[in-house]
Parts: structure tokens; sequence; C-alpha cells
């Protein structure tokens, strides 16, 4: 978790510092905007704000899948737009499992979704040396509700920027 | 299906060798003792005090996947001389682990007649057999120049002898231990099944809200007392198991990088990593001699099962076919793996000869199979089976034959055997965003579920082999 959660306070500290940028604007609502995911043109273009808000940093699979779907596919080509216009940024694809799995299984389970989501992101042209990739299981997942909707946003990869996004 | 179905009666032999008096001789186990302290060997005297010619049998009858327990009375231990601690808890320690254990029914010492005030002289059987004890144990424990001596006798109520006595001489910090050996001899008189007392359970101990689980590999006793951390909870670890030495684990730990199977000593916490692989390595276990441990090893989307020799550190693939191949399990005898793969497309248990012959799938079940586990008597592969929304806990022979479900819900995964094959401890997860998950316990025969107390969440039990 400790990965997925130093991102999303990096995101809004990020977030924080931006709008305090541009101050003069009229107030926005913190609470509001991080609830709804900041509008495009509030991130930085290259920061992890910009990448979380305007790319999509995660995408999701099916039961016991680690197939890209449609819609995951999309994003992966959206984030290696973004890679490719952002150079300087290396990345690390974390794999998720859902909770409704065995320990070892998962892990192996959401390393070979890392994997299909490492592969499809150099495959678009992103260097393979810029991008790792680590398995966590159903060590961390990101809701809690013990049902499939929840389930379903815990069979996931990840796209954690581990350096060279833009920070000022 | 369960059990429960089935009505039969397992004999409970209370046996014991014939043992004249004369023939009553001093014995001398070495027993060394493994604290988180350096080591220190000692030694436990043990003397056979008397035994009385008897070959008796006590039924204790399954039926709808019950026991009938035997009702014992544990007579409060004597003591004196400032061992009355020690009297307390030896008492105490053996009326819980019996109770546990499904096979006996301790007494309640309230309803008690006659209260033991002499070690030395009979008891008044007549008083025992009115509150229905069948067997009675009996004990002192007293303070001998520094040193803590500890007596207890077992006898059978009905015909009035003496089944089992022995005599310990230890420091009185090793007070609960020699409570579980005194308990593992009392089962194994009255069950002739070996005692599993005297035995500890490494596992995951886990704090924290669900998405920001702190986890520290810690061990305490099979009962549950003396929990100590072994690792400091920066790193995420899991799936810990023991080497048949039972003082060093092996188990996976996510450090800076990718995840890694790593050996730590548990008596000086020294721990090293197992090998430098390109990629994830997890899933570790010891092989039955210690020497080896077999392991998955990721490469990109696959993973597959690798033994490494600790000594030489030479490294052999034993499976290499385009899946996820986990979960090994040695036989007891080492000449077979018990593994799964979802080469056939869900989850299913494989077994293997241990240089990687002969892989043949032996769950057909309804379900996805894992975690096979091999039971020491080599009889048994206890496995997770998920299926209908729910996770099981059973066995079944390691040619697929016999499958039997011991525990069906929510959430049960990741069983290990006690070292006597009867007993099997696994992991429930509780539902919800506070929801953890607990150690539980349960018998052979499905019946005896037991929630292992623990001090928080707890997941991914091992259970020692035999301390003694």
């Amino acid at each position: 978790m400790t990965k997925t959660v130093s991102f999303k306070f990096a995101a809004a500290l990020c977030c924080v510092l931006a709008l305090a940028a541009c101050s003069k604007k009229s107030t926005p609502d913190l609470e509001a905007n991080a609830a709804a995911g900041l509008g495009a043109g509030q991130a930085m273009p290259g920061s992890e704000q910009d990448f979380a808000t305007n790319v999509g940093d995660r995408i999701f699979f099916e039961n016991d899948q680690s197939t890209l779907t449609a819609e995951a596919q999309e994003t992966l080509r959206r984030q290696a737009q973004w890679l490719q216009q952002y150079t300087n940024v290396s990345i690390q694809v974390e794999g998720h499992a859902d909770e409704r799995g065995t320990r070892e299984y998962n892990i192996a389970l959401s390393a070979r979704r890392a994997t299909a989501t490492r592969e499809f992101l150099i495959a678009q042209g992103v260097e393979a040396s810029r991008v790792s990739s680590i398995a966590y299981g159903k060590e961390r997942p990101a809701a809690l509700c013990d049902a499939e909707q929840c389930w379903s946003q815990n069979r996931r990869a990840v796209t954690v920027i581990t350096g060279g996004a833009k920070t000022s | 299906m369960t059990c429960g179905k089935t009505t039969r009666s397992i004999s409970i032999p209370i046996s014991c060798s014939k043992v004249r008096d004369s023939d009553a001789r001093m014995m001398t186990l070495a027993i060394p003792f493994r604290t988180f302290k350096p080591v220190h060997a000692f030694v436990i005297f043990c003397l056979a005090l008397f035994a009385s010619p008897a070959a008796y049998a006590v039924d204790g009858v399954v039926t709808g996947g019950r026991i009938d327990p035997l009702p014992i009375a544990i007579a409060p231990f004597l003591a004196g001389g400032g061992a009355e601690e020690t009297g307390g808890t030896l008492s105490g320690v053996i009326t819980n682990n019996l109770g546990r254990s499904g096979y006996f029914a301790p007494l309640d010492p309230a309803t008690f007649i006659e209260q033991v005030s002499n070690f030395e002289l009979s008891p008044n059987f007549a008083s025992w057999q009115q509150i229905k004890a069948k067997a009675l144990v009996t004990g002192q424990a007293y303070m001998d120049g520094g040193k803590i001596k500890v007596e207890f006798r077992l006898w059978d109520v009905n015909t009035q002898q003496q089944l089992a006595a022995q005599q310990f001489t230890t420091t009185p910090k090793n007070a609960r231990r020699i409570g579980h050996i005194i308990s593992d001899i009392i089962y194994k008189t009255l069950t002739s099944f070996d005692g599993y007392f005297d035995t500890r359970i490494v596992f995951v101990s886990e704090e924290g809200p669900k998405d920001k689980r702190v986890k520290r590999l810690a061990i305490m006793d099979q009962d549950g007392f003396n929990v100590r951390a072994l690792t400091d909870g920066k790193d995420l670890v899991l799936t810990p198991r023991f080497s048949p030495s039972t003082n060093e684990i092996t188990y996976m730990s996510f450090g800076k990088a990718e995840p890694r199977v790593y050996l730590m000593n548990i008596d000086t916490k020294q721990r090293e990593i197992v090998g430098e692989f390109p990629n994830m390595s997890f899933s570790p276990r010891f092989s039955p001699d210690g020497q080896r441990v077999i392991m998955s090893l990721q490469d990109g989307g696959n993973a597959n099962i690798f033994e490494l020799d600790l000594r030489s550190r030479a490294l052999r693939q034993l499976t290499n076919v385009a899946a996820i191949n986990t979960a090994p399990s040695y036989s007891p005898d080492g000449s077979q793996i018990a593994f799964e793969s979802d080469r056939g497309g869900t989850q299913q248990i494989y077994v293997m000869g241990s240089d990687g012959s002969g892989q043949n799938r032996i769950s057909f079940g309804n379900g996805r199979y894992s975690t096979p586990v091999w039971s020491p008597d080599g009889q048994w592969v206890a496995f997770t089976k998920q299926g209908g929304g729910k996770f099981a806990i059973g066995v079944m022979k390691s040619d697929g034959s016999g499958e039997r479900i011991l525990t069906e819900g929510f959430h049960n995964e990741g069983p290990t055997w006690a070292p006597n094959s009867r007993v099997l401890m696994f992991f429930r997860d509780g539902q919800g965003a506070n929801g953890g998950p607990q150690l539980w316990s349960v018998d052979i025969t499905g019946y005896n579920e037991q929630k292992v107390p623990t001090p928080g969440f707890s997941s991914d039990p091992a259970w020692s082999p035999k301390l003694n």
C-alpha cells in the first residue's frame, strides 16, 4: 500500500501546490475536486497528478484473468503516449489481485497481470528500461467492501511513477 | 462431504508397558531449548516412577462427526517452597491442552470431592468415580536447589491403576514447556496418538486497516502463549515455514525490490536471502532433511518450481510449464512433491517425483484446489478448495482419492499439520473493512474447530515439528 498511498498523497500534494500557484482564480473546493478527480488543465503537464487524472494510472481485470480488456488497452495506450512525451519518467507497474484467491497463487496472478501490462507498454514504444514491475498479490486492496464491486477494483495494475515527473 | 454422516467408533486404548518397580530407572533426555536468548541446551531428568501392568481400552465414539470426549480430572498440582506459581501453571496448561484437543473433557475442579493433599498416597478412587472421571492426573512441583522439580501421575479411575508417571527437573521459566510435555504423555497414553502440545507455530501477525496492513513474522507456543515478533513490520512478510530442525524458517519478504525468499534463524533472528534470481522468488518450503528449499521463481507471466540445495547452492528446475506452478510441499520421505498449477486452466493440485518426473493432477472435484500440504505421516494432502463463493479446508490421499472437507465458509485458507497428523491449523479471514484473519484448528475428522488465541489478526500459520 505504501506505494499507492504515497502516490496518492504526492498527487494530492501536487494538487495543492498547483492550486496554490493559481490562487488568483476562484477558490476551488479541494474536497470536491479530489472527489471528482481534478479537471484537465489544473494538473501541471508532466506531473504525477497529470498522469493520474488526465491519463489514468490503473487498469482492471476480470476474475482470475490477466487478459487486457479493450478499456485497459485504451488506458495503456494513453499511458504510453504520455510516457513518450515525458521521456525522463520511469515507472513501476504494480500487479494486484482481489482477496478471493489463495496467497501464493494471487502473488503469481498479480505478477502475470503486471507482466501483461508492462509488455503492452513496451510494445507501444516505451523503453523497457523505464518500466519495472512488482507483484503484490492480495496484500494491498484498494477497495474494502468484500463484495464484487470492491473486488473488481482490486483486480488491477497500477502504473506508479517512480521518478522523472515534473514537480514545479 | 464431511465425515458427519458416518458413525464409527474410535478405540482409544489405554495401555502401558509392564515395568516392575525394580525396572524403574532414570532416563535422561537431552532437550535443547530453543529460546530467543543464546541457546543453552539443558537437560530434563525424567524418572519413570512406576507403571502397572495394564492394557485397557476406553472407547471414544465418533457419532455424527462428534467425539465423546473422555472425562478427565486434573487435580491442582501440589506446590510448595516457592513453586506455587509453577503448580498453577502446570495444571492450567495441561487442562487447556487436553480440553482443546477435543478428545478429553477436563472436569471442573469445583466438583472434585477429594482434595489431593499427598502426592505419594493413592487417590480415593471412589470419590473420582463418583464425579464420573475416567482418568485422573495428580502432580506436584517444588523447588530443589534453584531448580524446579515436577512430578505427575496418570491414573485409570476404574481399574485404579497408574498408567504413567514421570519426574522432571528444570528451571522455573520452563514450567509451561513441562506442562506441554506432560500433556503429550497423557494424550499419547490415553489415545495412542503421538502428542503435539510441545510445539510452536510461526505465523504472520497483522495490524492496521486492510489496505495498509502491517505484517510481522511471529512465533508462539501451540496454545497461543509466548508470542514473540521476529520481524519489525517494515517489510511485508508472508508464508513462513519451519525447517525440520525447528530453529529455522523460510519465508518471503518484500524489501526495496521484488519479493524474495529468505531464511531466518529464529534463535538469533539472523536472516539471509536464498539465492539471487532475476525475478521474484516466493512460496518456499524446506525439504524433510532440511538441506533443500523448494520455491517458485517468476519468469514473465509464469512461475515454475525450483529446488535449491542450501549447501552447494545448486539450483534445479522441477517444473517447466507456461503456467503458475507454486505452493510446493514434499512428501515426508522426500520422494514426491505436491504442488498447485493452473496449467489446465484453473488451480489444481498435482503430484510429481522430487526430481520433477511424472507430473500428474490429483484433484478432480468441483472447484479450484490449492495450497497442498503433505501430512507428516504421509497419509494425506491437505488443501484449500474454492468453489461457489466459499473457501474450504480439506484433505485427500496423494492419489486424489478419499477427499473430505473439514471446514467450509467465507474464507478458510492455508492448512498446516500438527506433527501427529491429527490436527490442522489454518486461517479464517473475516469480512468487511475492519475484518481480518484469525487462526483456527480442526481435527482431521472435521470435528472440534478451535480458535487459536492470538493478540491480533493472524494468518499463514506453520506448525513446527515436535520440539522434544
